[in-house]
């Protein structure tokens, strides 16, 4: 196969520079990971440690297999919201290895809140369950919960996508026939009960797991009876008198250990055959991407520069390399795995958009999953594009990537403005994973470019009343807080904090993302393919 | 010369002697408790007995005299070698096999006896002009008797136990204030170890080589000596990695020690293979710290730089016959490094780490030899000293060993328990070992912040090499999969990997 051929200089100014800047980067998003993993009030800390409890990396390490690999999910859901110490939307998920295995496993943080739910809790769980489904991984789930967090309850009780979503997701998940096991190391209290009662495993931890419709509070509020939470849903009286749970664990660490033997017993699954061929490292350190990608989102790069740095052997087939440049299309593999990568190079023009529809249909046709790089200003507009009917081809693309079957994974690595963010796979177009590099920006256009309409319309108005148009002061005025609002709510960090991602990643990391997420997609099935039309030539 | 010879041990050493047996096509007997009964040793002998029940302890089975001497009667053994460890230094032992009319393969019992107290062994050894450390002649109970004593030699003393060796019940006091409290636990160490709890004082030297001289002598009144060994490295009192010649000696020093070492083994009435220990102080003094009557563990650099088997010496010697070799006939040539490969953790303060070798393949390659009880799937029982083997090298000089042996501790595999291999590889490519530059703290001196490297790609690259080895293709998934499952996954491949690291 073709090899990528750089022409970077990692000598030259601008690379130091480029390099420099995504470092400070990286710096602070491992700050903030570590932050959302180890900020926790000492009296949290005492408390978990008094009830002889682990924390919730403790038993992340122990339920999953040592020395292998940890995909992180939305660990910083709820950034910067509500008091900003609800890390993680005060939970941990992700896919790891049990025995070897693929799984998600999903844990409350006990140590923040007490393990209550937030609005962004519940989009966390429905996520993770769409991550679930999609994929078929098998669910694990540490519960130590104390249930909604009753000041928000009316954002996270009765709407469709709210807490009883949980429930309904789970029936299905079940019915789909993918493993649902739960241990209960803490409070399940009220909906919260629901977690363990509808998973086909339940472990639970004598001492500290409880499980009950209404906790002890509301117990005494209603009936006057105290009854303590050991008598009321400990593990004796749910293993031996109401079957509510299955296994008795003493502690923490026996719960996590027969976690793993359930996960041992799980019958084998049937895999998605995407080609795959022996894995090869890059010829170009990924960590170069550092010094590809520059500081300022308006200055173009090649987005083959950051191919060459993600794929096996740097080697990449390209799909009509000539036609339609502003979007590169191409074959390559990440891991050992076939994929169709397609990466933006500038905006896109019905050539580009024909060529994007062409490809994707060739690898839904081939069962090869799709990648696709952001870096996108938004499709080209002008009077002559219009005439030639650039949203008709633009609707292809939109259409294809909207009907595509085999999985399609998402980076956002810059720009992600206008119908490109749909065209290129944004996260309404439900690709299995969507990450965002620390410099990506997401809007609707960019904050500059929205400031200037906002401004035009204004002037228009002004016209059409024979009013004259806005001085340079006043133009001020609008342009200062719509460019804030913008860059502020464009922000990689805004956008993972409403889970519009799966996580921020070190864009020198993204091979490895990519490679251990298609791994985990491949325990789908694909199916569907052979049926439809044929593809078109475009 | 013997027809069959039953050897009282297990593990590489046992091996190791029934090698020997094989080559001089002498039939060899092995015995072993239960836990050992797919063991290395007993798969390589002609015949295998179990002893008593088959109970594991230590006290029911390798150190069950009376079970030893009637699995030789039973199986018409006519010897007993004993190896190292164990009964090998046990001089009722010794006594009880000659009484049941077999031979000891080592010294005769009353000179294990003599050797065996440490403080009988220093004034024996005094007489006769063997320089000793500065220290008690006899043992003491009473904390003011110890107290003068210390007091005289001058702080730091070593507290030792008479019946001692392996480091158990030794203490070192740095003054007088933690004198009675190290006495009496020392005391009780060496009482339950032991059986014997009697402890003296010796003046303790900083920093000290450990070199010791490898002596035959047969029955005939015979001695000679086969050079030295320098054992300063060492962990926990235990010796891990030893080599010869030290580069500590020049010729005159070799050849006084080496008397010195000669003239030991003829004031005791010495028989057989044994070494007199020495220390060595930075100004080329030395004095005599014990006499380790049996085969030592270190003893294959010495046959390695001399070119003698001293298994088939002491086979010899036991036999009756005269030596064959005179003082003249001996030299040593090239320089030899042995590793100990324990089943241990170096991260955990040499804690023993039990368990299944799933896979192992000594290295080889000229000049490399492995000596182990090991062999794929060979479970490493939690009742014994976990020893799984000693690499061996030999080249022409000191800095073709060292690179030498840093290639072949690469190239030999043991795969399922933790090993010390890689703290190994870095002593000796650290610059005071290459240096010679070692002494009995050299590990506390510029290891004791030593952890293993964690990079992930090394783990990674390791994880690929299990995978291949172990025809585990994908995650829990059967060759019947498509092709998907052919090529390992990165969740094989990345080892510990996170968004953080």
């Amino acid at each position: 196969m073709p090899v990528l051929r750089s022409r970077i200089d990692p000598k030259s100014d601008d690379y130091k520079a480029n390099y420099a800047h995504m470092s400070g980067l990286v710096d602070k998003l491992k700050e903030e990971l570590t932050r959302a993993h180890e900020d926790r009030s000492d009296k949290a800390k005492a408390r978990n440690a008094e009830l002889g409890k682990l924390t919730v990396t403790e038993r992340l390490d122990k339920v999953l297999d040592r020395n292998s690999p940890f995909l992180e999910i939305a660990p910083l859901a709820a950034h910067d919201m509500y008091d900003g110490r609800i890390h993680g939307a005060g939970s941990r998920a992700g896919i790891g290895v049990i025995h070897g295995r693929e799984v998600f496993i999903s844990a409350n943080d006990p140590m923040i809140k007490g393990g209550t739910i937030y609005p962004m809790g519940v989009k966390k769980t429905l996520r993770c369950q769409t991550i679930i489904m999609e994929n078929r991984l098998p669910s694990i789930n540490l519960v130590d919960s104390g249930g909604a967090y009753l000041p928000m309850q009316s954002e996270i009780f009765p709407d469709v996508d709210d807490g009883g979503r949980v429930f309904y997701n789970q029936a299905l998940i079940s019915k789909m026939n993918i493993p649902q096991i739960t241990a209960v190391m803490g409070l399940c209290t009220a909906g919260g009960a629901y977690i363990p009662a509808m998973s086909d495993h339940v472990v639970h931890v004598q001492g500290t797991g409880a499980i009950f419709l209404g906790g002890p509070p509301l117990v005494k509020a209603a009936t006057g009876e105290e009854v303590s939470a050991e008598d009321l849903g400990g593990a004796k009286l749910h293993c031996s008198e109401s079957g509510v749970s299955d296994y008795l664990a003493d502690d923490d660490a026996m719960a996590c250990e027969i976690l793993r033997e359930i996960v041992s017993m799980l019958p084998a699954q049937k895999q998605a055959d995407y080609p795959r061929r022996a894995p090869a490292a890059p010829l170009y350190d990924p960590r170069e991407i550092w010094g590809v990608v520059p500081p300022s989102l308006s200055t173009p790069y090649d987005i083959r520069e950051v191919i060459a740095r993600l794929v096996d052997g740097s080697e990449l087939l390209e799909f009509k390399q000539l036609y339609g440049p502003t979007l590169v299309c191409g074959w390559a593999h990440i891991h050992g795995t076939q994929v169709g990568i397609l990466g933006n190079n500038g905006v896109l023009f019905s050539e580009s958009a024909l060529k994007a529809t062409q490809f994707i249909q060739l690898c839904d046709r081939q069962g090869i999953p799709l990648l696709f790089l952001q870096n996108i200003s938004g499709y080209i507009i002008g009077r002559d594009y219009e005439r030639a009917g650039i949203t008709k081809d633009g609707h292809k693309m939109v259409a294809a990537v909207s009907t595509a079957t085999v999985p399609k994974f998402t980076v956002m690595c810059g720009q992600s403005f206008g119908a490109g963010n749909y065209g290129m796979c944004g996260r309404a177009y439900s690709p299995r994973f969507l990450w965002t590099w620390p410099n990506a920006q997401i809007g609707v256009m960019g904050a500059e470019e929205a400031a200037k309409v906002l401004i035009t319309v204004k002037n228009d108005q002004l016209a059409r009343e024979g009013e004259p148009p806005l001085t340079s002061e006043f133009e001020e005025f609008i342009r200062g807080p719509v460019k804030q609002a913008g860059e502020k709510e464009g922000n990689a960090y805004y956008s993972t904090a409403n889970l519009w991602d799966d996580g921020i990643i070190d864009p020198a990391k993204t091979r490895d993302v990519l490679g251990l997420a298609l791994s985990a997609s491949a325990n789908a099935p694909l199916d569907g393919r052979d049926q439809g039309h044929s593809t078109f030539r475009m | 010369m013997f027809d069959k010879v039953l050897v009282a041990n297990r593990g590489e050493i046992a091996v190791r002697v029934l090698t020997t047996l094989r080559e001089m096509s002498i039939a060899s007997v092995a015995v072993y408790s239960e836990v050992d009964a797919q063991a290395l040793h007993v798969l390589s002998a002609d015949e295998a007995v179990v002893l008593g029940d088959g109970a594991p302890e230590p006290a029911a089975s390798y150190l069950h005299a009376e079970r030893i001497i009637e699995a030789a009667r039973v199986t018409g053994a006519q010897a007993i070698h004993p190896g190292y460890g164990f009964l090998s230094e046990n001089a009722d032992f010794a006594a009880q096999v000659t009484e049941a009319g077999l031979t000891f393969i080592g010294p005769p019992a009353d000179v294990i006896a003599k050797l065996g107290n440490k403080t009988t062994a220093r004034q024996i050894l005094a007489d006769a002009g063997v320089p000793i450390v500065p220290g008690m002649r006899a043992t003491a109970d009473d904390p003011a008797v110890l107290a003068e004593a210390a007091q005289d030699m001058g702080y730091p003393v070593l507290i030792k136990a008479a019946a001692g060796g392996g480091g158990k019940g030794m203490r070192v006091v740095q003054s007088a204030d933690h004198l009675a409290e190290a006495a009496s636990a020392a005391s009780s160490e060496a009482l339950s170890s032991f059986g014997d709890g009697s402890i003296y004082l010796e003046k303790y030297l900083d920093r000290p080589r450990h070199v010791e001289v490898q002596i035959l002598a047969d029955a005939h009144g015979n001695a000679i000596h086969l050079f030295e060994r320098e054992c300063s490295i060492q962990r926990r009192h235990q010796k891990i990695i030893e080599e010869t010649p030290s580069c500590a000696l020049n010729t005159d020093l070799r050849t006084r020690m080496g008397e010195a070492a000669v003239a030991a083994a003829k004031a005791v009435g010495y028989v057989n293979a044994g070494t007199v220990e020495f220390l060595l102080d930075s100004t080329g003094d030395f004095y005599f710290l014990e006499v380790n009557t049996r085969l030592q563990v270190e003893h294959p650099i010495t046959e390695v730089t001399v070119g003698l088997d001293l298994v088939r010496h002491q086979l010899e010697i036991a036999a009756g016959s005269k030596l064959t070799l005179a003082q003249p006939d001996v030299s040593q040539r090239g320089h030899a490094i042995e590793c100990r490969i324990y089943a241990e953790d170096p991260a955990a303060d040499f804690m023993p780490c039990p368990g299944k070798v799933l896979y192992c393949r000594p290295a080889t390659g000229p000049g490399v030899r492995f000596d182990a009880g090991i062999y794929p799937g060979a479970e490493v029982p939690v009742h014994y000293d976990p020893i799984l083997g000693k690499l061996i090298v030999w080249a022409e000089d000191r800095p073709a060993a060292i690179a030498r042996m840093i290639r072949a501790l690469q190239d030999n595999v043991v795969l399922g328990v933790q090993t010390a291999t890689e703290l190994m590889i870095d002593i000796l490519a650290s610059e005071p070992f290459r240096d010679g530059d070692t002494n009995t703290r050299f590990l506390e001196d510029h290891f004791a912040d030593w952890h293993p490297c964690e990079d992930g790609d090394a783990q990674a690259r390791l994880g690929y090499v299990a995978a291949d080895l172990s025809g585990v293709g994908h995650a829990g998934a059967a060759d019947t999969l498509p092709g998907a499952t052919k090529w390992p996954s990165p969740w094989q491949t990345l080892a510990h990997w996170t968004l953080r690291s």
